[in-house]
Protein backbone atom coordinates (compact mmCIF):
# COMPACT_ATOMS: atom_id res chain seq x y z
CA UNK A 1 0.00 0.00 0.00
CA UNK A 2 1.34 3.42 -1.14
CA UNK A 3 1.69 6.22 2.16
CA UNK A 4 0.88 9.42 1.79
CA UNK A 5 1.52 11.14 4.73
CA UNK A 6 3.69 9.81 7.71
CA UNK A 7 3.52 11.53 10.87
CA UNK A 8 6.33 10.28 13.92
CA UNK A 9 5.85 11.64 16.96
CA UNK A 10 5.11 14.92 16.60
CA UNK A 11 5.15 17.86 18.81
CA UNK A 12 4.32 21.78 18.92
CA UNK A 13 4.40 24.04 22.43
CA UNK A 14 3.44 27.81 21.92
CA UNK A 15 4.51 28.78 25.32
CA UNK A 16 3.27 26.61 28.10
CA UNK A 17 0.97 25.26 25.98
CA UNK A 18 1.92 21.60 24.65
CA UNK A 19 -0.70 21.45 21.51
CA UNK A 20 0.70 18.69 19.87
CA UNK A 21 1.91 15.72 22.37
CA UNK A 22 3.86 13.08 20.28
CA UNK A 23 1.31 12.46 17.68
CA UNK A 24 1.87 9.87 14.98
CA UNK A 25 0.13 8.63 12.08
CA UNK A 26 0.50 6.95 8.91
CA UNK A 27 -1.97 7.72 5.64
CA UNK A 28 -2.70 5.32 3.03
CA UNK A 29 -4.22 5.91 0.03
CA UNK A 30 -7.62 4.96 -0.68
CA UNK A 31 -8.67 5.19 3.11
CA UNK A 32 -10.95 8.15 4.86
CA UNK A 33 -9.48 9.34 7.63
CA UNK A 34 -10.99 11.29 10.43
CA UNK A 35 -9.38 13.10 13.31
CA UNK A 36 -11.57 13.80 16.21
CA UNK A 37 -11.32 16.02 19.04
CA UNK A 38 -12.89 18.97 21.27
CA UNK A 39 -11.88 22.37 20.42
CA UNK A 40 -8.56 22.97 21.24
CA UNK A 41 -7.24 19.46 21.45
CA UNK A 42 -4.62 19.89 18.33
CA UNK A 43 -6.65 19.11 15.16
CA UNK A 44 -5.62 22.12 13.58
CA UNK A 45 -2.48 23.01 14.55
CA UNK A 46 -1.17 18.99 13.55
CA UNK A 47 -2.88 20.18 9.86
CA UNK A 48 -1.19 23.14 9.77
CA UNK A 49 2.33 21.37 10.87
CA UNK A 50 1.77 18.96 7.77
CA UNK A 51 0.38 22.06 5.21
CA UNK A 52 3.79 24.06 5.93
CA UNK A 53 1.48 27.05 7.83
CA UNK A 54 2.61 25.96 11.66
CA UNK A 55 6.83 25.14 12.34
CA UNK A 56 6.79 21.77 14.68
CA UNK A 57 8.75 22.10 17.68
CA UNK A 58 9.94 18.52 17.79
CA UNK A 59 9.34 15.19 15.51
CA UNK A 60 9.08 14.17 11.64
CA UNK A 61 6.48 14.45 9.10
CA UNK A 62 7.22 13.35 5.23
CA UNK A 63 4.56 13.75 2.19
CA UNK A 64 4.93 10.63 -0.16
CA UNK A 65 7.34 8.64 0.88
CA UNK A 66 10.24 11.83 1.51
CA UNK A 67 10.25 11.87 -2.24
CA UNK A 68 9.97 15.38 -2.77
CA UNK A 69 9.58 19.10 -0.12
CA UNK A 70 7.10 20.07 1.46
CA UNK A 71 5.91 22.67 -0.65
CA UNK A 72 6.13 20.48 -4.07
CA UNK A 73 4.48 18.01 -2.30
CA UNK A 74 1.25 20.44 -1.21
CA UNK A 75 0.79 20.96 -4.78
CA UNK A 76 -0.67 17.40 -5.49
CA UNK A 77 -3.10 17.92 -2.20
CA UNK A 78 -6.13 19.49 -1.30
CA UNK A 79 -6.76 21.37 1.84
CA UNK A 80 -8.96 23.44 3.09
CA UNK A 81 -8.78 24.51 6.68
CA UNK A 82 -11.06 26.42 9.23
CA UNK A 83 -12.43 29.38 6.83
CA UNK A 84 -11.99 29.84 2.97
CA UNK A 85 -9.18 32.28 3.12
CA UNK A 86 -9.65 33.96 -0.80
CA UNK A 87 -9.10 37.43 -2.85
CA UNK A 88 -12.50 39.20 -1.95
CA UNK A 89 -11.37 41.56 -5.09
CA UNK A 90 -11.44 38.75 -7.20
CA UNK A 91 -14.27 36.75 -8.73
CA UNK A 92 -14.72 32.97 -8.31
CA UNK A 93 -13.09 31.92 -11.69
CA UNK A 94 -10.23 34.70 -10.73
CA UNK A 95 -9.52 33.11 -7.55
CA UNK A 96 -9.39 29.39 -8.72
CA UNK A 97 -6.83 30.60 -11.97
CA UNK A 98 -4.73 32.42 -9.36
CA UNK A 99 -4.53 28.98 -7.68
CA UNK A 100 -3.95 27.23 -11.08
CA UNK A 101 -0.89 29.21 -11.29
CA UNK A 102 0.65 28.58 -7.85
CA UNK A 103 0.09 24.43 -8.56
CA UNK A 104 1.49 25.11 -11.93
CA UNK A 105 -1.50 23.55 -13.80
CA UNK A 106 -3.44 24.97 -16.56
CA UNK A 107 -7.21 26.47 -15.84
CA UNK A 108 -8.96 23.50 -17.90
CA UNK A 109 -10.04 22.03 -14.37
CA UNK A 110 -11.75 25.34 -12.97
CA UNK A 111 -15.29 24.97 -15.49
CA UNK A 112 -15.71 21.50 -14.20
CA UNK A 113 -14.62 22.09 -10.40
CA UNK A 114 -16.79 24.81 -10.44
CA UNK A 115 -19.56 22.42 -12.23
CA UNK A 116 -19.50 19.90 -9.06
CA UNK A 117 -20.07 22.32 -6.15
CA UNK A 118 -22.74 23.93 -7.63
CA UNK A 119 -21.28 27.16 -8.18
CA UNK A 120 -21.11 28.37 -12.48
CA UNK A 121 -23.57 30.70 -12.48
CA UNK A 122 -21.79 32.47 -9.89
CA UNK A 123 -18.45 32.25 -11.14
CA UNK A 124 -18.24 35.66 -12.58
CA UNK A 125 -19.06 37.35 -9.06
CA UNK A 126 -16.58 38.96 -6.59
CA UNK A 127 -15.75 36.30 -3.50
CA UNK A 128 -16.83 38.73 -1.02
CA UNK A 129 -20.19 39.08 -1.92
CA UNK A 130 -20.53 35.13 -1.62
CA UNK A 131 -22.31 33.64 1.79
CA UNK A 132 -20.52 31.38 4.20
CA UNK A 133 -21.77 28.11 2.34
CA UNK A 134 -20.61 29.49 -1.12
CA UNK A 135 -17.34 30.47 0.23
CA UNK A 136 -16.31 27.11 1.81
CA UNK A 137 -18.33 25.07 -1.79
CA UNK A 138 -15.47 27.20 -3.56
CA UNK A 139 -12.31 26.36 -1.26
CA UNK A 140 -13.86 22.39 -2.06
CA UNK A 141 -13.40 23.38 -5.66
CA UNK A 142 -10.44 25.12 -4.91
CA UNK A 143 -8.60 22.12 -2.92
CA UNK A 144 -10.02 19.57 -6.35
CA UNK A 145 -8.27 21.52 -9.46
CA UNK A 146 -5.48 19.54 -9.16
CA UNK A 147 -7.08 16.37 -8.50
CA UNK A 148 -5.13 15.64 -5.11
CA UNK A 149 -4.20 12.51 -4.24
CA UNK A 150 -5.23 13.38 -0.97
CA UNK A 151 -8.02 15.64 0.31
CA UNK A 152 -7.57 17.91 3.72
CA UNK A 153 -10.39 19.13 5.41
CA UNK A 154 -10.18 21.00 8.79
CA UNK A 155 -14.00 21.54 10.32
CA UNK A 156 -15.59 21.87 6.65
CA UNK A 157 -19.13 22.48 8.00
CA UNK A 158 -18.29 24.79 10.92
CA UNK A 159 -20.67 27.49 11.12
CA UNK A 160 -22.80 26.66 7.75
CA UNK A 161 -27.16 26.40 8.02
CA UNK A 162 -28.33 22.78 7.80
CA UNK A 163 -28.91 23.05 4.27
CA UNK A 164 -24.91 24.50 4.05
CA UNK A 165 -23.65 20.92 5.69
CA UNK A 166 -26.08 18.64 3.53
CA UNK A 167 -24.43 20.14 0.41
CA UNK A 168 -21.28 19.83 2.18
CA UNK A 169 -21.17 16.53 3.10
CA UNK A 170 -22.50 15.24 0.18
CA UNK A 171 -19.54 16.80 -1.90
CA UNK A 172 -17.04 14.57 0.19
CA UNK A 173 -19.30 11.86 -0.11
CA UNK A 174 -19.16 11.80 -3.86
CA UNK A 175 -15.35 12.64 -3.80
CA UNK A 176 -14.90 10.01 -1.44
CA UNK A 177 -16.50 7.27 -3.47
CA UNK A 178 -14.47 8.33 -6.73
CA UNK A 179 -11.34 6.64 -4.23
CA UNK A 180 -9.70 9.86 -3.13
CA UNK A 181 -8.09 9.98 0.09
CA UNK A 182 -9.35 12.33 2.64
CA UNK A 183 -8.18 13.19 6.06
CA UNK A 184 -11.17 15.14 7.85
CA UNK A 185 -10.48 17.08 10.75
CA UNK A 186 -13.67 17.42 13.13
CA UNK A 187 -15.88 17.89 16.63
CA UNK A 188 -18.98 16.92 14.70
CA UNK A 189 -18.73 12.60 15.65
CA UNK A 190 -21.64 11.68 13.28
CA UNK A 191 -20.07 13.56 10.49
CA UNK A 192 -16.28 11.22 11.08
CA UNK A 193 -18.56 8.21 12.02
CA UNK A 194 -21.00 8.89 8.94
CA UNK A 195 -17.98 8.81 6.35
CA UNK A 196 -14.46 7.72 7.44
CA UNK A 197 -13.08 4.54 7.64
CA UNK A 198 -10.32 4.98 10.25
CA UNK A 199 -10.21 7.61 12.93
CA UNK A 200 -7.68 9.24 15.25
CA UNK A 201 -9.08 10.52 18.42
CA UNK A 202 -7.00 13.88 19.91
CA UNK A 203 -7.02 15.58 23.52
CA UNK A 204 -5.16 17.89 24.84
CA UNK A 205 -2.96 17.09 22.00
CA UNK A 206 -2.13 13.47 22.63
CA UNK A 207 -3.28 10.32 20.76
CA UNK A 208 -6.15 8.38 22.47
CA UNK A 209 -7.39 6.36 19.93
CA UNK A 210 -5.74 5.48 16.45
CA UNK A 211 -7.20 2.82 14.18
CA UNK A 212 -10.52 1.44 12.36
CA UNK A 213 -13.91 3.25 13.29
CA UNK A 214 -15.90 0.10 13.85
CA UNK A 215 -12.78 -0.78 15.83
CA UNK A 216 -13.39 1.81 18.41
CA UNK A 217 -16.89 0.80 18.27
CA UNK A 218 -17.04 -2.77 18.08
CA UNK A 219 -14.78 -4.19 20.51
CA UNK A 220 -16.90 -3.33 23.95
CA UNK A 221 -20.48 -3.28 23.12
CA UNK A 222 -22.85 -4.33 25.82
CA UNK A 223 -25.76 -6.10 26.74
CA UNK A 224 -29.80 -5.17 28.16
CA UNK A 225 -31.09 -7.88 29.59
CA UNK A 226 -34.28 -8.35 31.07
CA UNK A 227 -35.83 -11.43 33.04
CA UNK A 228 -38.58 -12.12 35.30
CA UNK A 229 -36.07 -12.24 38.58
CA UNK A 230 -33.59 -9.41 37.38
CA UNK A 231 -32.05 -10.20 41.04
CA UNK A 232 -31.02 -13.97 40.04
CA UNK A 233 -30.47 -12.95 36.65
CA UNK A 234 -27.87 -10.02 38.04
CA UNK A 235 -26.04 -12.64 41.03
CA UNK A 236 -25.63 -15.09 37.80
CA UNK A 237 -24.44 -12.44 35.39
CA UNK A 238 -22.10 -11.16 37.40
CA UNK A 239 -20.14 -14.84 37.72
CA UNK A 240 -19.55 -15.02 33.98
CA UNK A 241 -15.99 -14.26 33.38
CA UNK A 242 -16.42 -11.84 30.62
CA UNK A 243 -18.18 -9.01 32.25
CA UNK A 244 -16.80 -6.28 33.38
CA UNK A 245 -20.11 -4.77 35.27
CA UNK A 246 -23.60 -4.54 35.41
CA UNK A 247 -25.92 -1.24 35.54
CA UNK A 248 -29.68 -1.08 36.46
CA UNK A 249 -31.32 0.65 34.34
CA UNK A 250 -35.35 0.66 34.89
CA UNK A 251 -36.56 -2.90 34.80
CA UNK A 252 -33.49 -3.52 32.43
CA UNK A 253 -29.93 -4.18 33.42
CA UNK A 254 -27.34 -3.37 31.51
CA UNK A 255 -24.35 -5.50 31.08
CA UNK A 256 -21.02 -4.11 30.38
CA UNK A 257 -18.19 -6.81 28.74
CA UNK A 258 -14.54 -6.68 29.16
CA UNK A 259 -13.99 -9.30 26.34
CA UNK A 260 -15.99 -10.36 23.19
CA UNK A 261 -19.25 -12.38 23.95
CA UNK A 262 -21.93 -13.22 21.40
CA UNK A 263 -25.59 -12.95 21.70
CA UNK A 264 -25.82 -16.79 21.70
CA UNK A 265 -23.19 -17.78 24.36
CA UNK A 266 -24.43 -15.21 26.86
CA UNK A 267 -28.00 -16.73 26.21
CA UNK A 268 -27.22 -20.44 26.14
CA UNK A 269 -24.88 -19.66 29.62
CA UNK A 270 -28.02 -18.04 31.66
CA UNK A 271 -30.30 -21.01 30.37
CA UNK A 272 -28.01 -23.39 31.78
CA UNK A 273 -28.17 -21.78 35.02
CA UNK A 274 -32.12 -22.20 34.59
CA UNK A 275 -32.92 -18.59 33.63
CA UNK A 276 -34.78 -17.66 30.52
CA UNK A 277 -34.49 -13.77 29.55
CA UNK A 278 -37.66 -11.90 28.78
CA UNK A 279 -35.48 -8.98 26.08
CA UNK A 280 -31.54 -9.44 25.33
CA UNK A 281 -30.02 -7.13 23.16
CA UNK A 282 -26.60 -6.50 22.26
CA UNK A 283 -25.85 -3.19 21.29
CA UNK A 284 -22.88 -1.35 20.34
CA UNK A 285 -22.09 2.17 21.80
CA UNK A 286 -22.09 4.91 18.91
CA UNK A 287 -19.06 6.58 18.20
CA UNK A 288 -20.34 9.57 20.42
CA UNK A 289 -20.69 7.33 23.33
CA UNK A 290 -17.12 5.85 22.91
CA UNK A 291 -15.60 8.80 22.47
CA UNK A 292 -17.02 10.92 25.99
CA UNK A 293 -16.19 7.06 27.13
CA UNK A 294 -12.30 7.38 26.13
CA UNK A 295 -11.67 11.42 26.96
CA UNK A 296 -13.14 10.68 30.28
CA UNK A 297 -10.85 7.50 31.15
CA UNK A 298 -7.76 9.73 30.11
CA UNK A 299 -7.13 11.59 33.06
CA UNK A 300 -5.50 14.93 31.81
CA UNK A 301 -1.67 15.17 32.14
CA UNK A 302 -1.37 18.75 32.36
CA UNK B 1 10.51 33.55 -12.63
CA UNK B 2 7.64 34.26 -15.15
CA UNK B 3 5.02 32.28 -12.87
CA UNK B 4 5.95 34.15 -9.75
CA UNK B 5 5.77 37.53 -11.35
CA UNK B 6 1.92 36.31 -12.94
CA UNK B 7 0.97 35.34 -9.34
CA UNK B 8 1.92 38.89 -8.15
CA UNK B 9 0.48 40.88 -10.68
CA UNK B 10 -3.20 39.30 -10.69
CA UNK B 11 -3.44 39.86 -7.26
CA UNK B 12 -2.28 43.87 -7.71
CA UNK B 13 -4.09 44.66 -10.51
CA UNK B 14 -7.38 42.48 -10.19
CA UNK B 15 -7.12 45.43 -6.89
CA UNK B 16 -9.17 48.68 -7.60
CA UNK B 17 -7.21 50.58 -4.84
CA UNK B 18 -3.61 48.96 -6.15
CA UNK B 19 -4.66 49.77 -10.19
CA UNK B 20 -5.86 53.32 -9.84
CA UNK B 21 -2.76 54.20 -7.55
CA UNK B 22 -0.45 52.31 -9.95
CA UNK B 23 -2.02 54.13 -12.47
CA UNK B 24 -1.93 57.21 -10.61
CA UNK B 25 1.74 57.08 -9.76
CA UNK B 26 2.82 56.73 -13.91
CA UNK B 27 0.40 59.67 -14.99
CA UNK B 28 2.11 61.84 -12.00
CA UNK B 29 5.42 60.48 -13.46
CA UNK B 30 4.63 61.96 -17.12
CA UNK B 31 3.36 65.37 -15.14
CA UNK B 32 7.03 66.03 -15.20
CA UNK B 33 7.01 66.77 -18.20
CA UNK B 34 4.80 69.68 -17.22
CA UNK B 35 7.21 71.65 -15.31
CA UNK B 36 8.49 72.39 -19.08
CA UNK B 37 5.32 74.93 -19.40
CA UNK B 38 5.72 76.49 -16.26
CA UNK B 39 6.31 80.23 -17.15
CA UNK B 40 5.28 83.36 -15.08
CA UNK B 41 6.27 86.86 -15.31
CA UNK B 42 7.21 88.96 -12.49
CA UNK B 43 7.63 92.57 -13.36
CA UNK B 44 11.01 92.63 -15.13
CA UNK B 45 12.01 89.12 -13.62
CA UNK B 46 11.01 86.06 -15.93
CA UNK B 47 10.54 82.66 -14.82
CA UNK B 48 10.25 80.14 -17.33
CA UNK B 49 12.01 76.75 -16.21
CA UNK B 50 12.55 75.05 -19.38
CA UNK B 51 14.80 77.90 -20.21
CA UNK B 52 16.35 78.07 -17.09
CA UNK B 53 18.41 75.10 -18.43
CA UNK B 54 16.74 72.05 -16.27
CA UNK B 55 16.00 70.08 -19.36
CA UNK B 56 19.48 70.24 -20.40
CA UNK B 57 21.62 67.00 -21.12
CA UNK B 58 23.18 65.62 -18.90
CA UNK B 59 21.84 67.70 -15.64
CA UNK B 60 18.19 66.37 -16.60
CA UNK B 61 18.92 62.56 -15.34
CA UNK B 62 19.71 64.39 -12.06
CA UNK B 63 16.99 66.98 -12.14
CA UNK B 64 13.98 63.83 -13.65
CA UNK B 65 15.43 61.15 -11.11
CA UNK B 66 15.13 63.22 -8.12
CA UNK B 67 11.59 64.83 -8.53
CA UNK B 68 10.53 61.72 -9.37
CA UNK B 69 11.94 59.58 -6.65
CA UNK B 70 9.43 62.03 -4.57
CA UNK B 71 6.39 60.21 -6.19
CA UNK B 72 7.74 56.76 -5.05
CA UNK B 73 5.31 56.86 -2.03
CA UNK B 74 2.63 56.32 -4.49
CA UNK B 75 4.35 53.08 -5.23
CA UNK B 76 5.21 51.98 -1.56
CA UNK B 77 1.62 52.36 -0.25
CA UNK B 78 1.06 49.86 -2.86
CA UNK B 79 3.75 47.62 -1.75
CA UNK B 80 2.70 48.06 1.39
CA UNK B 81 -0.62 46.75 1.16
CA UNK B 82 0.57 43.79 -1.28
CA UNK B 83 2.36 42.33 1.56
CA UNK B 84 -0.34 43.10 4.43
CA UNK B 85 -3.30 42.03 2.49
CA UNK B 86 -2.06 38.66 2.30
CA UNK B 87 -2.19 38.70 6.19
CA UNK B 88 -5.67 40.62 7.00
CA UNK B 89 -7.09 38.15 4.04
CA UNK B 90 -5.62 35.35 5.27
CA UNK B 91 -4.15 34.07 1.94
CA UNK B 92 -0.65 34.22 2.99
CA UNK B 93 -1.80 30.79 4.47
CA UNK B 94 -3.77 29.84 2.01
CA UNK B 95 -0.66 29.85 -0.64
CA UNK B 96 1.32 28.37 1.30
CA UNK B 97 -1.41 25.43 1.21
CA UNK B 98 -1.60 25.51 -2.20
CA UNK B 99 2.50 24.30 -2.48
CA UNK B 100 4.17 27.93 -2.73
CA UNK B 101 7.39 27.62 -0.46
CA UNK B 102 8.35 30.74 1.80
CA UNK B 103 11.14 31.50 -0.15
CA UNK B 104 8.98 31.95 -2.88
CA UNK B 105 6.38 34.13 -1.32
CA UNK B 106 9.40 36.27 -0.55
CA UNK B 107 10.65 35.81 -3.92
CA UNK B 108 7.58 37.14 -6.07
CA UNK B 109 7.37 39.86 -3.73
CA UNK B 110 10.79 41.03 -4.35
CA UNK B 111 10.48 40.32 -7.64
CA UNK B 112 7.34 42.49 -8.27
CA UNK B 113 9.57 45.48 -6.43
CA UNK B 114 12.57 44.61 -8.92
CA UNK B 115 9.99 45.30 -11.61
CA UNK B 116 8.29 48.40 -10.21
CA UNK B 117 11.58 49.70 -9.63
CA UNK B 118 12.86 49.03 -13.69
CA UNK B 119 10.07 50.02 -15.19
CA UNK B 120 9.73 53.89 -13.34
CA UNK B 121 13.85 53.53 -14.53
CA UNK B 122 12.72 52.67 -18.07
CA UNK B 123 9.89 55.01 -17.64
CA UNK B 124 11.78 58.15 -16.41
CA UNK B 125 15.03 57.13 -19.07
CA UNK B 126 12.58 57.84 -22.12
CA UNK B 127 9.95 60.58 -20.77
CA UNK B 128 13.98 62.39 -19.94
CA UNK B 129 14.98 61.59 -23.49
CA UNK B 130 12.38 63.33 -24.71
CA UNK B 131 12.25 65.68 -22.85
CA UNK B 132 16.24 66.18 -23.19
CA UNK B 133 15.90 66.52 -27.36
CA UNK B 134 12.62 69.06 -27.01
CA UNK B 135 14.37 70.97 -24.76
CA UNK B 136 18.44 70.67 -24.44
CA UNK B 137 20.62 73.09 -25.44
CA UNK B 138 23.33 70.54 -25.91
CA UNK B 139 22.10 67.55 -28.06
CA UNK B 140 25.37 65.88 -28.84
CA UNK B 141 25.71 62.17 -28.50
CA UNK B 142 28.07 61.86 -25.46
CA UNK B 143 26.69 64.47 -23.47
CA UNK B 144 23.60 63.23 -24.20
CA UNK B 145 24.44 59.61 -22.62
CA UNK B 146 26.30 61.41 -19.53
CA UNK B 147 25.66 61.04 -15.81
CA UNK B 148 23.40 58.18 -16.74
CA UNK B 149 23.98 56.41 -12.81
CA UNK B 150 21.75 58.70 -12.13
CA UNK B 151 19.38 55.98 -13.69
CA UNK B 152 20.99 53.57 -11.69
CA UNK B 153 20.90 55.49 -8.64
CA UNK B 154 17.28 56.28 -9.08
CA UNK B 155 16.72 52.30 -9.67
CA UNK B 156 18.85 51.36 -6.49
CA UNK B 157 17.09 54.34 -4.40
CA UNK B 158 13.69 52.92 -5.23
CA UNK B 159 14.70 49.08 -4.71
CA UNK B 160 15.46 50.08 -1.27
CA UNK B 161 12.55 51.91 -0.53
CA UNK B 162 10.24 49.48 -1.83
CA UNK B 163 12.07 46.60 0.25
CA UNK B 164 12.41 48.61 3.41
CA UNK B 165 8.47 48.89 2.68
CA UNK B 166 8.07 45.10 2.00
CA UNK B 167 9.65 44.15 5.40
CA UNK B 168 7.72 46.34 7.04
CA UNK B 169 4.11 44.96 5.82
CA UNK B 170 5.58 41.72 6.78
CA UNK B 171 6.53 42.79 9.96
CA UNK B 172 3.42 44.69 11.22
CA UNK B 173 1.21 42.91 9.19
CA UNK B 174 -1.25 45.95 8.58
CA UNK B 175 -1.07 48.26 6.01
CA UNK B 176 -1.35 51.39 7.64
CA UNK B 177 0.47 50.99 10.28
CA UNK B 178 2.93 49.90 8.32
CA UNK B 179 2.93 53.11 6.74
CA UNK B 180 2.72 54.53 10.18
CA UNK B 181 6.15 52.75 10.90
CA UNK B 182 8.17 54.52 8.35
CA UNK B 183 6.80 57.46 8.96
CA UNK B 184 8.12 57.29 12.52
CA UNK B 185 11.51 55.95 11.33
CA UNK B 186 11.81 58.52 9.25
CA UNK B 187 11.20 60.86 12.56
CA UNK B 188 13.62 58.51 14.64
CA UNK B 189 16.01 59.01 11.51
CA UNK B 190 16.07 62.87 10.96
CA UNK B 191 16.10 63.69 15.59
CA UNK B 192 19.30 61.06 15.63
CA UNK B 193 20.96 63.29 12.60
CA UNK B 194 20.17 66.33 13.86
CA UNK B 195 21.41 65.64 17.48
CA UNK B 196 24.59 64.24 16.06
CA UNK B 197 24.69 67.03 13.41
CA UNK B 198 24.33 70.18 15.69
CA UNK B 199 24.65 68.67 18.99
CA UNK B 200 27.38 66.49 19.25
CA UNK B 201 29.73 67.02 15.95
CA UNK B 202 28.69 71.09 15.73
CA UNK B 203 31.87 72.19 14.02
CA UNK B 204 32.90 69.00 11.87
CA UNK B 205 31.49 66.59 9.80
CA UNK B 206 31.89 63.40 11.73
CA UNK B 207 28.38 62.84 12.11
CA UNK B 208 27.95 61.51 8.36
CA UNK B 209 30.58 59.06 8.79
CA UNK B 210 27.73 57.19 10.89
CA UNK B 211 24.29 58.87 9.14
CA UNK B 212 25.56 57.61 5.84
CA UNK B 213 24.80 53.88 6.81
CA UNK B 214 20.50 54.96 7.90
CA UNK B 215 18.53 53.42 5.76
CA UNK B 216 16.15 55.98 4.40
CA UNK B 217 19.50 58.38 4.76
CA UNK B 218 21.36 56.32 2.28
CA UNK B 219 18.79 55.65 0.27
CA UNK B 220 18.42 59.93 0.11
CA UNK B 221 21.84 60.38 -0.10
CA UNK B 222 21.95 58.38 -3.72
CA UNK B 223 20.41 61.38 -5.69
CA UNK B 224 21.34 64.64 -4.15
CA UNK B 225 19.01 67.60 -4.41
CA UNK B 226 19.72 69.24 -7.95
CA UNK B 227 18.36 72.75 -7.28
CA UNK B 228 21.54 74.13 -5.77
CA UNK B 229 23.59 72.91 -9.67
CA UNK B 230 21.34 74.68 -10.98
CA UNK B 231 23.61 77.87 -13.24
CA UNK B 232 21.11 80.13 -12.04
CA UNK B 233 20.45 79.36 -8.80
CA UNK B 234 24.72 79.24 -8.58
CA UNK B 235 25.26 82.45 -10.14
CA UNK B 236 23.08 83.81 -7.37
CA UNK B 237 24.85 82.46 -5.07
CA UNK B 238 28.53 83.64 -6.20
CA UNK B 239 26.67 87.11 -6.53
CA UNK B 240 26.10 87.13 -2.53
CA UNK B 241 29.19 85.35 -1.63
CA UNK B 242 29.17 81.66 -1.11
CA UNK B 243 30.67 79.30 -3.12
CA UNK B 244 29.54 76.14 -3.98
CA UNK B 245 31.36 73.16 -2.86
CA UNK B 246 28.79 70.46 -2.98
CA UNK B 247 29.50 67.29 -4.15
CA UNK B 248 26.67 65.67 -6.28
CA UNK B 249 27.87 62.91 -8.19
CA UNK B 250 26.55 59.23 -7.43
CA UNK B 251 28.93 57.58 -5.22
CA UNK B 252 29.30 54.14 -5.54
CA UNK B 253 30.13 53.57 -1.35
CA UNK B 254 26.47 54.92 -1.07
CA UNK B 255 25.28 52.12 -3.74
CA UNK B 256 26.84 49.56 -1.98
CA UNK B 257 25.12 50.87 1.69
CA UNK B 258 21.66 50.57 -0.29
CA UNK B 259 22.72 47.00 -1.81
CA UNK B 260 23.50 45.94 1.76
CA UNK B 261 20.09 47.42 3.46
CA UNK B 262 17.85 45.43 0.56
CA UNK B 263 20.21 42.38 1.43
CA UNK B 264 19.31 42.79 5.27
CA UNK B 265 15.76 43.48 4.67
CA UNK B 266 14.92 40.65 2.58
CA UNK B 267 16.57 37.98 4.29
CA UNK B 268 14.53 39.34 8.03
CA UNK B 269 11.71 39.42 5.48
CA UNK B 270 12.31 35.75 4.52
CA UNK B 271 13.36 34.98 8.15
CA UNK B 272 10.19 36.28 10.03
CA UNK B 273 8.37 34.66 7.57
CA UNK B 274 9.78 31.49 8.29
CA UNK B 275 9.84 31.43 12.13
CA UNK B 276 6.08 32.72 12.14
CA UNK B 277 3.48 30.58 12.82
CA UNK B 278 0.17 31.32 10.65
Amino acid sequence: METILSIKNLHKRYGYVHAVNNVSLEIQKGNVYGILGPNGSGKSTTLGIVLNVVNKTSGEFSWFDGKMDTHEALKKVGAIIERPNFYPYMTAKENLELVCKIKGINYSKVQEKLELVGLMERKDSKFRTFSLGMKQRLAIASALLNDPEILILDEPTNGLDPQGIHQIRDIIKFIASQGTTILLASHLLDEVEKVCSHVLVLRKGQILYSGRVDGITSNEGFFELASEDNLTLKNVVSQHPAVEKIVDENSKILVYLNNNLSATDLNRYLFERNITLNHLVKKKNSLEEQFLELTKNHPSNN
Amino acid sequence: MKRLLSIELQKIWKNRASRVLTLTYFILLTFIALIAAIKFDIGNFKVHFAEMGIFNFPYIWHFNTYVASILKFFLAIVIVSMMANEYSYGTLKQNLIDGMSKKEIVLSKFLTVILFAFVSTVFIFLMSLILGLSFSSYTEFGIIFSDLEYLLAYFIKLVGFFSFCLFLGILVKRSAFAIGFLFVWFIIESILIGILNYKIFPDNDYDQNFTQFLPLESMSNLIVEPGSRLSVVQNMGTQIGIANTKDYDVHFTTILIVLVWISIFMFLSYKLLKKRDL
